[in-house]
């Protein structure tokens, strides 16, 4: 009785995830799998066209100066977005860990960020970098010239081959907040007794963190790296609320967008999504594995 | 020494609060230009406070946006109550039903989570037409389909945290799988259900790509109708940064009042949770 019953639910729980599993394998892994066949395929057009093309696709990317444009633009935003938000996260954690008072206000204040859209986030900070100037200064740049900062007065997204590094401040206006977050739980983490010990042999406090935190902190270091790193492979709203869709501050989701859904050329699109794809993966996957294993060794 | 080592930690303030500024800033322009008045409205003064409060900016704003912002509710209420109750399903059942391969498919489920979604919009698009869903009702199952993986996370978590033993007495008891699930670990789970109900709605409140591909103009929601708003050269930026607030306004009052549970989402999100 006891083993029919258990026999009857083992059946029910594999019946009530399929439709989840189901539409997982379907709307993920089917659909990476069809995005890689039209990836290959010369598919030009509103009809679809799955003439065999083979890697041609992404051998013309390859050579396509707007893609190097792309991967340029990727690599300075990369930079800059995950530098600035570890950075940043770090020492505001390190800062809250002290015990201050106020702790909770500050925190709050600094990941409400995490809350709002890129693209609301984006229409702000158009206006925040506006780059015209004269009597049509404003923005950041008119708060310089109040502030007697002038020098700091510049082009910001409109600066030629390095604007995308002032989309990528936007963009650590919005995520620092996160990684302090993942630091803050790092740091709570670590136990009392280490800190207080190092202490009893006399190091400084700056002492503790360079060489007890920090190390102590590499796993949540490497989970922002990589979490960070994947947004940035994937960044579009922000880019597009801010600046529309220029070719100074092209990004393989926005090329990707363009030439498929404007321009039909559901090849070349279908190749740039699949290269994203694989980047991510080369992130991902490893992480999701140690990740994993670590959780089962607990 | 005591005393000397406190006073040490005061300059911690400094940069604390020259950091808020900087958080700050943003949605001081946003607010305080929202409420000046058309009269007042020069991006000369962009930094002034208003003179006095006037709602004309929100009024445009909102007469623009209301559709809207009436399209995002619909949409985003019934993908995160669905999206929220397939997660609980799935992770009670990987959590404490393993059936075999249970292990296996976990990892390929979280790793849809991560996906750049361009490397799945022309099949999906595609799939949307031929099946002919339209509009709304696609948004609604793209969100629910692409957010399988983070609920389910976060759920089974939650129940493989919670002790084996819980089940084992109930089972002794002679209960089935289904009244395990509704008479004892749903009643637990409601914290798990803020975390997670939070965390799709503010995520489908703030997409931009599912939304701008799958819905045309008369089903547009608020981030892609104030991203055109934004772009059009006619529509003042004093009534967009109006129509910023608008929109950042539902999921920033979740936060107001929910932060808590919105930030186990967000460490959730990154497998920290």
């Amino acid at each position: 009785m006891m083993k029919m019953l258990r026999d009857k639910d083992r059946y029910l729980s594999v019946i009530l995830i399929s439709p989840s599993i189901l539409a997982v394998l379907i709307f993920i892994y089917g659909f990476i799998a069809w995005s890689m066949r039209v990836s290959l395929s010369k598919w030009k057009g509103l009809t679809a066209d799955y003439t065999w093309n083979g890697l041609n696709n992404y051998i013309n990317l390859f050579s396509d100066p707007r893609f190097h444009v792309d991967i340029r633009n990727t690599l300075i935003f990369t930079g800059v977005f995950v530098i600035g938000s570890i950075l940043l996260g770090f020492f505001l954690a390190v800062f809250l860990d002290q015990g201050l008072k106020g702790e909770g206000f500050f925190r709050s204040l600094f990941i409400f960020p995490m809350a709002i859209s890129y693209i609301v986030t984006g229409v702000i900070w158009r206006w925040l970098m506006n780059p015209a100037l004269g009597s049509r200064t404003s923005g950041f740049n008119l708060l310089f010239s109040y502030l007697h900062l002038d020098f700091l007065k510049n082009a910001w997204h409109t600066t030629p081959n390095w604007g995308i590094a002032a989309i990528a401040l936007a963009a650590i206006w919005q995520m620092s907040g996160y990684t302090m977050a993942l630091y803050l739980a790092g740091l709570r983490a670590i136990p009392g007794e280490l800190r207080e010990a190092a202490q009893i042999d006399g190091a400084t406090e700056l002492q503790i963190y360079r060489y007890i935190m920090v190390p102590l902190l590499s796993p949540v270091t490497l989970s922002a790296l990589i979490i960070l790193g994947h947004m940035s492979l994937k960044v579009f709203d922000l880019i597009v609320a801010i600046a529309g869709k220029q070719l100074p501050l092209d990004v393989p989701a926005i090329y990707m967008w363009q030439t498929t859904f404007d321009g039909l050329f559901y090849g070349r699109g279908a190749a740039i999504g699949i290269l994203l794809l694989l980047s991510v993966a080369v992130l991902i996957i490893p992480y999701i594995r140690y990740t994993l294993k670590t959780e089962t060794e607990q | 020494m005591k005393l000397n080592l406190r006073l040490g930690k005061n300059w911690i303030y400094l940069p604390l609060v020259f950091m808020a500024i900087f958080y700050l800033i943003p949605m001081y322009l946003m607010v305080i230009t929202g409420f000046k008045s058309f009269a007042e409205v020069d991006l000369k003064t962009m930094w002034d406070l208003p003179h006095g409060i006037a709602f004309d900016n929100f009024l445009e704003a909102f007469t623009k946006l209301s559709p809207s912002l009436w399209n995002s509710f619909m949409m985003v209420i019934p993908a995160t109550l669905i999206s929220s109750a397939l997660g609980s399903l799935n992770g009670f059942i990987l959590a404490k039903w393993k059936f075999k391969g249970a292990d296996i498919i976990f990892p390929f489920i979280l790793f849809g989570m991560f996906i750049p979604y361009q490397s799945i919009l022309i099949p999906l698009v595609q799939f949307m037409s031929a099946a002919g869903i339209k509009g709304l009702a696609g948004l609604v199952l793209a969100h629910v389909i692409y957010g399988i993986p983070i609920t389910t996370l976060t759920f089974r978590n939650y129940y493989a945290s919670l002790p084996q033993e819980l089940l084992e007495a109930a089972k002794i008891d002679g209960a089935d799988m289904l009244g395990i699930y509704r008479y004892i670990l749903l009643p637990i789970s409601i914290p798990s259900f803020v975390v997670v109900l939070i965390w799709q709605f503010t995520s489908a409140w703030n997409d931009f790509l599912f939304a701008v591909i799958l819905t045309g103009n008369k089903e547009w929601p608020i981030t892609v109708a104030l991203n055109n708003m934004a772009g059009s050269q006619i529509i003042a930026w004093n009534v967009q940064m109006a129509g910023s607030l608008l929109a950042a306004l539902p999921p920033l009052l979740i936060y107001i009042f929910l932060g808590r549970y919105f930030l186990r989402g967000l460490l959730a999100g990154s497998l920290k949770g």
